[in-house]
């Protein structure tokens, strides 16, 4: 069940989009979020999904993969368009419901709907296209490079970046461990999928505690080498593997950012 | 009997990381069997146990348990895994309860069976694998490594298993944890007859001891089924897989090559000592 997700996961490449700077990479995908949000016209959004187009393939990355990305958010996008469709009113009514005259689709809610969609699965691509294009070290990396400016503000950078490269490294040990888990227990004929909600709750009880009891387990262990390779925190360390802006960043910062300007002028 | 026909599994198919981890599998297991499967790390071993109780569907082939084709849609999973007990590879990180008791119980509870049927299963899987009935009522969690181990072998017994299959059952336990767990798995097939009782192991020894069949499994390719003396005549080939003897049997075979008479045959310390012992004796009457 955790193998559709694949925002998080990264695909080892050399394409254009893979050799870029991770905070070039960070900022522009924000730059790209806060203009999806912005932008209303259809023929914007036209232009921002052929952007979209031209970047998944400047990455070399299987589409295959990227719209198998989309699956996990089959249902919020299936519900938020409901939501938008019969919720918005405005413009002409298309359609109304024959037994509950207050449910109608108007115009401007199928308008509605139809963006909402193509907003959240764009967005859905490109935080993909982020993390499957840039290794999770570097990620967290680029993260506390562009949270550097803000310790000034007592924004403690390099224990959030810390945390979040802890975090994504577990990502697929707890996943394996889950599954490994659950297949013990079905081994013993344990039951995870039939009865009500209350009966699931309960069936997931010999999933969550040896899954607990291995998360503290590995949070003891890796505190332990953490220690005993005199780890101490962020002051005055320094990296193995300097991060370097290439004339690729500069191609794509300006690409980017008169796109915006475009898009916005449209 | 257990009867696997060209079984074939890929991991993640369809994705970047695809990958082939059995391929072309066909071999048969009579009832009553003692298997080991050997093979070096990453050569398919779990992921072919778990295809014995269906809990992996295999990409190709067919897999027969007792005359049943187990890979059919309609099959009553919970009958094959009630007949077919799988041990995981380090099974006490599997264990949830608040007693020992009641983590044995699990299996048998989710059979749907009486609460007295269900005591006595306990109490005779607790008694299989030497475990104390001091201990019915304490934590899983306060036991020692070896005692949870066996509370854990113990929850798969309690479903009185036609198979029983175990995954380094031995892994990270100190010599005397594992002689007594190899000890406990000899008892139980001896008592129950009909038990068949399939092993994962990387110990030579282990294997020359307990079982009398072996799988040797190498890049996710079946490379030799046979007794145990079949595989371990051919020493050179296993080498080539990264597997091995067992030491008492590479001994023998550089006795032999340094020109002293013994049968190549020799897997166990125990039967090779019987052999030395014959050899003193007719020295000593020279
Ligand atoms: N959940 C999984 N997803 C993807 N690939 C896997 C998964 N489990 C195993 N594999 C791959 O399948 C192959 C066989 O793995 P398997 O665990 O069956 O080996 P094994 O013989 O049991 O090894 P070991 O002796 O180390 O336990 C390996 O190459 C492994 O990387
Ligand atoms: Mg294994």
């Amino acid at each position: 069940m955790f193998k559709d997700i694949t925002i998080g996961q990264y695909i080892e490449g050399n394409s254009f989009i893979h050799k870029m700077d991770a905070r070039v990479k960070i900022l522009l995908s924000l730059i790209y979020i806060v203009i999806l949000f912005l932008i209303s016209t259809p023929v914007a959004y036209a232009l921002v999904f052929l952007l979209t187009a031209f970047l998944v393939w400047l990455s070399k990355l299987p589409v295959k993969y990227i719209i198998k990305g989309l699956k996990p958010m089959l249902y919020i996008l299936i519900f938020t368009s409901i939501l938008n469709l019969f919720m918005t009113g405005g413009g002409d009514v298309l359609w109304t419901c024959p037994f509950l005259p207050s449910l109608k689709i108007t115009e401007q809610g199928l308008k509605t709907a139809i963006l909402m969609v193509l907003r959240l699965s764009l967005l859905v691509v490109v935080t993909s296209l982020l993390t499957l294009t840039t290794s999770p070290l570097m990620l967290t990396d680029g993260i506390e490079k562009l949270l550097k400016p803000f310790e000034i503000i007592k924004v403690p950078a390099h224990e959030i970046a810390m945390m979040m490269t802890i975090a994504i490294r577990f990502i697929p040990t707890l996943s394996e461990e889950t599954e490994k888990i659950i297949k013990a227990q079905t081994a013993r004929g344990a039951d995870f999928e039939s009865g009500n909600i209350l009966k699931r709750a309960k069936a997931m009880i010999p999933l969550l505690v040896p899954l607990f009891i291995s998360a503290f387990r590995r949070a003891d262990d890796l505190a332990v080498a953490m220690d005993s390779r005199c780890y101490h925190g962020g002051k005055n360390r320094t990296r193995m593997k300097q991060m370097k802006m290439t004339w690729r960043d500069g191609v794509a910062a300006i690409v980017l950012v008169l796109a915006s300007v475009l898009l916005l002028a449209i | 009997m257990i009867k696997v026909t060209n079984l074939s599994y890929i991991y993640q198919q369809g994705m970047p990381f695809e990958e082939t981890a059995l391929s072309d599998i066909s071999f048969e297991i009579p009832d009553g069997d003692f298997v080991a499967i050997i093979g070096h790390t990453g050569s398919g071993k779990s992921t072919l146990i778990q295809h014995l109780n269906a809990l992996i569907k295999p990409t190709k082939g067919k897999i027969e348990i007792n005359g049943v084709d187990i890979t059919a849609p309609d099959v009553d999973l919970r009958a094959v895994r009630r007949d077919v007990g799988l041990v995981f590879q380090y099974p006490e990180h599997q264990l949830f309860e608040e007693t020992v008791y009641k983590d044995i119980a699990f299996g048998p509870k989710n059979m749907g069976l009486s609460d007295d049927e269900i005591r006595q299963r306990v109490l005779d899987a607790m008694h299989f694998v030497g475990l104390s009935e001091d201990l019915l009522e304490k934590s899983p969690f306060e036991l020692s490594g070896g005692q949870k181990r066996r509370v854990a072998i113990a929850g798969v017994l309690s479903m009185r298993p036609k198979v029983l299959i175990l995954d380094e059952p031995t892994a990270g336990l100190d010599p005397k944890g594992r002689d007594e767990i190899l000890n406990q798995l000899v008892t139980l097939h001896k008592e129950n007859e009909n038990m068949t009782i399939i092993f994962v192991s990387h110990s030579m020894e282990d294997v020359a001891m307990l079982a009398n069949n072996v799988l040797v499994m190498n890049k996710g390719k079946l490379a030799m089924k046979g007794s145990v003396a079949d595989v371990f005549e051919r020493s050179a080939e296993l080498r080539e897989m990264g597997l091995d003897v067992p030491q008492i049997t590479e001994l023998t075979h550089r006795l032999i090559a340094a020109g002293v008479d013994i049968r190549p045959d020799i897997y166990t310390v125990k039967f090779a000592s019987e052999i030395f012992a014959e050899l003193l004796k007719e020295a000593e009457n020279v």
